[in-house]
């Protein structure tokens, strides 16, 4: 494997890094709740990427066993469904942090952490 | 008939109070149904939970494999290989399932009483069984994914819970800051999954224990897995968000909360022994005092921040904190001495045993303890300890029952927590004599805090703004009286209690080829 096609076998996990990074810095440098969720939802897609990525086999077919080819490699699809649970756990604590930010909006007018009372300490 | 029942325990454990969730909103809008359609589902999760975990102590570890006829085919034909979701009941996770099903009947009866004034309560109820499924499903799963599933259920309905009250800014702000904080510590344990899967091709905890080869990487993903589930259990210093939550949240579902906090305990517990607690290959006593010293650090932290709180439910979160670290230390020190067969003989199977029965301990009577503060909560509408007094004249049953908790809490003969406090104090002694000596320390001054809390909440005259006080509800004292008898029963008959189910779950937890073998089969 030449030096080019290293850099391609492993782009997915270069996205990886360059999301997460984006996330985390986010979540570390903005104060407003509905970015600072946004920050969440894109370490939870690249933590998503990050899966699926683990699970690409060069070559292989979808586990499909009517109409495949004779002496097909088969990939198991195990990280596939584990990423579409996360996906729905993940859409489920959006939606609800989502509500709680609006809740928190309609108590204290802002949404800005450090003019929220409690969320300090 | 019964014997079907039995052989599908496992599986009724979750689908029971899943059915109670999501049936719920639909049968929930006439109170009274709702009343009893809550309390008997809840009976029966309970039953099918203790039922299973006597069936665990008496026949030994059970398997039980989604989708297959039975557990003979928890590998796949021809392979060898665990493919099935499958559920992996060991003496532990029977310890486990006995404590959440005591609990959460006890806190059940209390909450039908507490929370009856609110609206949206089939909501409430709904969520209640969610966090009860996630509960029992963490502590009884044998697959790590699905272990991060029921972990987020857990978390969510948590979550959802902690802000029930959402006329108060600061409940939606503690669950907000629960699901927030929790949210980052499951993707952090999806990224560990992530990284162990990749290497070993495997979910499955037993077959994941038999493979691993403690690479770098392995140690990332504990790293990974570590340090979430000991924030989720409260120890210091992860511990900003317990006091927020705890105090926010609704007394009951506070008590719940403690719950699925020991949850996540038995998983970080399991981590370290099943999944890398190997001693020929790792130096397991780094992992062992990476344990003891979280634990001694929660123990001090948690009790002087305790100290100056003015708000009641604060306060107990904050020993809640410092109780934690207990349970950290006496099981920490069983796993730093794992190596040597003679330490282990003369003190780490007592420490264990100590550290385990303050688990069981601990979500006694500090469910207790927080009920109540919930009960007095619930007469009084104050949380603030310098506005109470006198209120051992007009709620006397409350008071014994809080006497119960707090005796028990800071290590007095004849409550529970003596007895495992005694087990731990003797076996940290000979392990490492300071530790013992800051254990002792750090039980005075709970002793201490818990008789300033008793003074200003029940001692003093009759306060006249509380003239018209009356004994909580009779569903909230019986709930908490339930829990008082098991405080003086565990502490009358520790024995018995160790012997019987307390020290098969430290042999389960240090048995890690018996684990394998229960699910791959073989030696």
């Amino acid at each position: 494997m030449n030096g080019g096609s290293v850099i391609i076998a492993h782009a997915p996990l270069f996205a990886v890094a360059v999301i997460f990074l984006l996330g985390l810095s986010i979540l570390f440098f903005k104060r407003n709740l509905i970015k600072i969720l946004m920050g969440i939802t894109l370490i939870e897609a690249a933590i998503n990427l990050f899966l699926v990525s683990t699970g690409y086999r060069m070559d292989a077919i979808a586990p499909i066993f009517t109409n495949a080819p004779e002496g097909a490699v088969m990939a198991l699809p195990t990280v596939q469904a584990l990423t579409l649970t996360s996906i729905v756990i993940g859409v489920a604590s959006s939606a609800m942090m989502l509500s709680f930010v609006m809740l928190i909006y309609r108590h204290y007018k802002t949404t800005n952490v450090n003019r929220i009372r409690g969320m300090k300490g | 008939m019964m014997s079907t029942l039995q052989q599908h325990a496992p599986a009724l454990l979750i689908a029971i109070p899943l059915f109670a969730a999501f049936s719920m909103p639909l049968v929930g809008k006439n109170p009274g149904f709702r009343k009893m359609w809550t309390i008997v589902l809840m009976t029966l999760t309970s039953l099918t939970g203790l039922m299973l975990a006597c069936s665990v102590f008496r026949d030994g570890s059970i398997v039980y494999v989604f989708g297959a006829a039975d557990a003979s085919q928890a590998l796949a034909e021809g392979s060898g290989f665990p493919i099935r979701i499958m559920f992996t009941i060991d003496a532990m996770s029977a310890l486990m399932t006995i404590i959440i099903a005591i609990l959460a009947f006890a806190v059940t009866l209390y909450s039908l009483a507490a929370d009856g004034g609110h609206s949206g309560l089939e909501g409430f109820y709904s969520l209640l069984f969610l966090m009860v499924a996630g509960a029992l499903g963490m502590v009884n799963t044998g697959d790590l994914f699905n272990f991060f599933v029921f972990l987020e259920v857990a978390s969510l309905s948590g979550a959802a819970l902690a802000a029930f009250r959402i006329d108060k800014g600061v409940a939606v702000e503690a669950g907000l800051k629960y699901a927030l904080i929790s949210g980052l510590g499951g993707l952090s344990v999806l990224v560990a999954i992530g990284l162990l899967y990749s290497q070993y091709n495997a979910l499955n905890i037993a077959e994941l224990a038999a493979r691993i080869q403690f690479t770098r990487l392995d140690m990332i993903a504990f790293v990974l897995l570590a340090v979430p589930l000991a924030m989720k259990c409260g120890a210091v210093p992860m511990h900003f968000w317990t006091p927020d939550t705890y105090a926010a949240a609704p007394s009951s579902v506070t008590a719940f909360l403690v719950v699925t906090s020991q949850a996540s305990l038995y998983a970080l517990f399991r981590i370290c022994f099943t999944l890398f607690g190997d001693p020929a290959a790792i130096n397991i006593a780094v992992f062992g005092w990476f344990i003891v010293a979280l634990g001694v650090l929660s123990m001090f932290v948690g009790v002087t921040m305790a100290i100056p709180q003015k708000d009641v439910k604060r306060l107990m979160a904050y020993h809640a904190i410092s109780q934690t670290g207990y349970m950290l230390l006496g099981v920490g020190v069983g796993l730093a001495v794992l190596g040597n067969a003679k330490a282990l003989g003369d003190y780490g199977m007592t420490s264990m045993s100590g550290g385990l029965f303050h688990i069981i301990n601990h979500a006694i009577y500090k469910g207790l303890l927080f009920l109540t503060a919930g009960a007095v909560f619930y007469r009084i509408g104050t949380r603030n300890l310098n506005r109470m007094g006198g209120l051992g004249h007009t709620m006397p049953v409350t008071m014994i029952c809080f006497i119960a908790g707090a005796l028990a809490i800071a290590g007095i003969p004849p409550f529970n927590g003596f007895a495992s406090k005694l087990l731990i104090y003797e076996s940290v002694f000979a392990f490492n004599p300071f530790i013992a000596i800051v254990a002792m320390l750090v039980s005075i001054l709970t002793l201490a805090s818990f008789v300033k809390v008793f003074h200003s909440m029940f001692m003093g005259p009759r306060q006249p703004d509380h003239g018209e006080v009356r004994e909580a509800p009779r569903p909230m004292v019986i709930g908490m009286a339930l829990l008082a008898v098991l405080v003086i029963l565990f502490g009358l008959i520790p024995t018995a209690v160790v012997e019987s189910i307390i020290r098969p779950a430290a042999e389960a937890l240090l048995d890690r080829a018996g684990y394998i073998a229960t699910v791959l089969g073989g030696p």
